[in-house]
């Protein structure tokens, strides 16, 4: 039996190890650990409310909008007030920036890597002239023998399937699509200031007032990243995914899924939300609805000091280090669970919930892509890597669909005398409050408690924490952790297969706010032994 | 007095900014950058000349320390030029964790193979955890592998506010200890670092940084905080555009009104524009769409030194009390420096009386 470590995972945010035991060319266990601890809870105890949405937007630099969001309305559900529809609507529309650039970086940068041969495309034959160029810069590039990010990829290794052509077709893509992250972010500045670290949505609302200028603006950016999608980016993976259909059997996991519900409906309804409220237990594709009371966090294998399972509104933020020891502790990473069971969140649990509650345009993409993919009526070939794949896709592609309307919404509300975007509130003596959100990653949630109008406990459970996590109180492992039981690696010095289930969570460490390297003296990044 | 922002080149940064430019333009990108570092129009072929004949591509190592990622997601987010044109075509990003295909060991041959060659830009995102354990990569603590790689950089970037001095998770009570890349590398380095201050780093600054290091093989000029002062020499507060209210007395008193929808400045709402030195509202953000105070967001100081704790209550009006000497655009960073303990504090009051007088003047300068 071989004991693999590959510190660091690369293509993710942050800092990220994994420890992995391989038998018979297959994972057999496996235990995940990050490396860095910031602390922002202890940070932002004693601190004025209204600091935290800017404080804890800077605990990650990739989905900070979704960090300040949830900050705001957790502060909003202490001082008892929700913002106006097209303060609503302002914030839904910069999340929803947000998400659309994620997860073109996500499939295009961190992860297509793993499936496209970069050296590949250089063999490959176009006809096409554009085509033609991106190969003659791509061989200018390698005869420059500066490889620069490519260098010492996995190049030639089995498990990559596509041909030459249909990799230099996503390499080609792989540049264009650095431009459309690019302008999906610039997209959210229009409304939030700058990205990242949007500036315009404190508690009450937004600061920015919209006008004619910037709908206009909008609108033509909107439409050129929903034609880029559906041109470019749906058809990619529908091309890529037969290459790889045993995917859709590989890293499926607990079959446990949250999802706390993103983009704000009238109704301030989670379970009205665009991607609403709910829950997935055990494989069962029914969604059920979630509650934040049921929320618990272990830290037996993490180092804290050993408490019972606690509510994060009561949570405790105390440190503990000893030695890296995957039988005791291993990692800062607390372990959160819903109903005492580990939850899988993030794009492909939205998708779920939505699908699983029978809203119209998950189900119509949804059933669309399995029959594009001649596996119509068979939703649980979703619950795997490719399904995560899925997931983002559509997603991407719903809420672009999404926003137009959302731009429409907020011009008729200015035309039907609805134009505010702010709700004034007076800062409480003492309160508590939660705000849950969806962070492109998955779900979200922030805690506070004000006593003296000073923040006195503030904690944080996010979604990278919910995948990443260790084994709780009762040894049942992470769901990244499950996901890898059964993944075959056929070259141990190379384990890209591995690397395709770690990055279809999209884990972001820094999101993990508790998280520290527990391993001393590894300098060798491969440990097989 | 401050040559950096020559008419010439501020006119071709606005030039270029009002052309509504929609596709990328080699050219024209060597413009804007010419004039972001206040060069004639003389050197734009020279800008050209320099990224273009490069017989090799200078290797940038870029680290990643206690930092959330926020930077590299601004690199990326570059327009002129864009990020493919710096990942392929400009620089070799030999090592980026974020966005290199290789993983694991193959990592460890790449960074072991760039110290060996040496004579890399060194980029540094995100402060250094000073307790032992608390930031580690591969078993080695952050603090030692910055020590590791500083001594064969030709040149040492450390961009956004965690790289200069710590940024946000340094902020009181600091639990893993964090400080900036000079204070970590100490003396020795001073002069062969430069401060990107910023949360997160401009990315236009950063270009626009390299290109004068690719261009002259050497540093910008530094003020006292190790920052370029081309981009850094002036308050927001003197370039803001919504300056002219302040002079005459109108803000915004609350959030999404009319007055804000009029553009009226927002010093009442706690903008720490008045006290916060950076080039934000010259270059703006994000392809240049838009940038904090244009959005009806008050300035919360992220380029400034220490900002999290020393501007702790963002949205508190900073406090009236007057500095004797405060000559706005004449008073620079270095001055501040010098000035220590009082620079916490801007006379308000004294300065509205008398920067009716030196924006004309200003203007003309």
């Amino acid at each position: 039996m071989a004991r693999l470590v590959i510190d660091p995972i690369t293509r993710i945010e942050g800092h990220l190890k994994l420890e992995v035991e391989i038998e018979g060319g297959k994972v057999k266990d496996a235990w995940t650990s990050g490396t860095l601890f910031r602390g922002f809870e202890i940070i932002l105890k004693g601190r004025d409310p209204r600091d935290a949405w800017h404080i804890t937007q800077r605990i990650c630099g990739v989905c900070p909008t979704s960090h300040g969001h949830t900050s705001s309305m957790s502060l909003e559900d202490s001082f008892k007030i929700k913002p106006p529809d097209n303060g609503r609507i302002i914030r839904n529309i910069i999340e929803a920036c947000q998400f659309v650039h994620s997860h073109i970086l996500w499939f295009y940068h961190l992860t297509a890597l793993d499936y496209v041969d970069v050296v590949s495309a250089l063999k490959a034959q176009p006809k096409e002239a554009s085509l033609k160029k991106v190969q003659d810069r791509l061989k200018n590039f390698v005869n420059s023998g500066q490889l620069g990010p490519f260098a010492n990829g996995y190049w030639g290794h089995p498990a990559y399937k596509l041909p030459a052509d249909l990799n230099l077709v996503a390499v080609a893509h792989y540049l264009e699509a650095l431009d459309m992250q690019a302008k999906a972010s610039h997209l959210s500045a229009l409304f939030g200031g700058k990205m990242p670290m949007t500036m315009t949505s404190p508690p009450g609302g937004t600061t920015l007032v919209p006008t004619v200028d910037i709908l206009a603006n909008y609108f033509s950016r909107v439409e050129e990243l929903q034609k880029w999608v559906d041109s470019v980016f749906i058809p990619d993976v529908l091309a890529i995914a037969p290459y790889y259909l045993d995917y859709a059997k590989i890293g499926k996991g607990h079959g446990n899924y949250l999802a706390w519900g993103v983009f704000e409906d009238s109704s301030y309804d989670p379970k009205k939300r665009l991607l609403p409220r709910g829950i997935i237990m055990n494989s069962q594709l029914k969604a059920i609805d979630a509650k934040p009371e049921e929320v618990t966090e272990h830290v037996k294998h993490s180092w804290y000091t050993d408490s019972a399972p606690l509510n994060p509104m009561n949570g405790v933020t105390e440190p503990n280090f000893t030695e890296y020891d995957t039988n005791k502790k291993y990692t800062w990473a607390k372990a959160p669970r819903y109903q005492g069971k580990p939850m899988e969140v993030g794009a492909l649990s939205r998708m779920l919930v939505a699908y699983t509650s029978g809203r119209e345009k998950a189900v119509k993409l949804i059933d669309g892509t399995l029959k594009a993919l001649n596996v119509a009526g068979k939703p649980e070939v979703l619950l795997s890597v490719l399904g995560r794949i899925a997931a983002r896709t559509l997603e991407t592609k719903l809420i672009l669909d999404e926003m137009v309307n959302w731009g429409m919404q907020i011009a008729e509300n200015i035309k039907n005398g609805k134009a505010a975007v702010y709700t004034d509130y007076k800062l409480p003596d003492s309160a508590s409050g939660i705000g849950l959100w969806e962070a492109p990653r998955g779900a979200l949630g922030h805690w506070n408690v004000i006593e003296n109008k000073k923040l006195k406990n503030y904690q944080c459970v996010v979604p990278t924490t919910w995948n990443v996590c260790p084994r709780d109180d009762n040894g049942i492992r992470g769901p990244i952790e499950e996901a890898l039981i059964g993944t075959p690696c056929v070259d141990a010095k190379r384990p890209v297969e591995i690397l395709r289930v770690v990055h279809s969570f999209d884990p972001c460490l820094a999101c993990t706010v508790h998280i520290i390297d527990p391993d001393t003296n590894e300098i060798h990044k491969f440990r097989v032994s | 007095m401050r040559k950096e922002y020559g008419l010439a080149a501020r006119d071709l940064v606005d030039t270029l900014r009002y052309s509504s430019i929609k596709r990328r333009d080699f050219l024209r990108f060597c413009g804007v950058t010419a004039g972001l570092l206040g060069l004639s129009e003389a050197y734009i072929p020279k800008i050209a000349h320099a990224i273009e004949k490069g017989t090799k591509r200078p290797p940038v190592v870029w680290l990643n320390f206690a930092s959330d990622t926020g930077c590299t997601e601004s690199l990326i987010k570059a327009t002129y030029p864009n990020a493919a044109d710096l990942v392929l075509d400009i620089l070799s990003v030999d090592y980026n964790e974020t966005i290199m295909a290789a993983a694991g060991q193959q990592v460890e041959e790449i960074l072991q193979k760039s110290l060996k060659d040496g004579n890399y830009i060194l980029v540094i995102e995100g402060g250094i955890p000073t307790k032992h354990g608390y930031g580690m990569i591969a078993g080695k603590d952050m603090m030692d592998i910055a020590k590791e790689f500083a001594p064969k950089a030709i040149a040492i970037l450390a961009v956004g506010s965690c790289a200069t001095h710590g940024g946000v998770p340094a902020a009181n009570p600091n639990p893993s200890a964090i400080k900036g890349v000079s204070a970590v590398l100490g003396d020795a380095y001073k002069g062969k670092i430069v401060n990107l201050d910023l949360c997160p780093v401009n990315v236009e600054v950063l270009v626009a940084v390299i290109v004068n290091y690719l261009l002259f093989k050497k540093l910008p000029e530094l003020d006292v905080y190790g920052r370029p002062k081309t981009f850094y020499g002036q308050l927001i507060h003197d370039n803001c555009e919504r300056r002219a209210h302040f002079d005459a007395g109108r803000f915004v008193e609350r959030f999404g009104t009319e007055e804000e929808a009029l553009g009226y400045c927002l010093y009442k709402m706690g903008c720490k524009g008045p006290m916060t030195y950076a080039p934000c509202p010259k270059i703006l953000y994000n392809d240049r769409i838009s940038w904090c105070i244009k959005a009806g967001a008050p300035c919360i100081g992220c380029g400034e030194q220490g900002w999290t704790d020393k501007f702790a209550g963002f949205y508190e009006r900073l406090p009236d009390v007057s500095i004797p000497g405060f000559k706005g655009v004449e008073f620079t960073a270095d001055k501040i420096g010098l000035a220590a303990g009082v620079a916490t504090a801007v006379g308000i009051a004294a300065h509205a009386i008398a920067s009716s007088k030196r924006i004309k003047k200003g203007g003309e300068e």
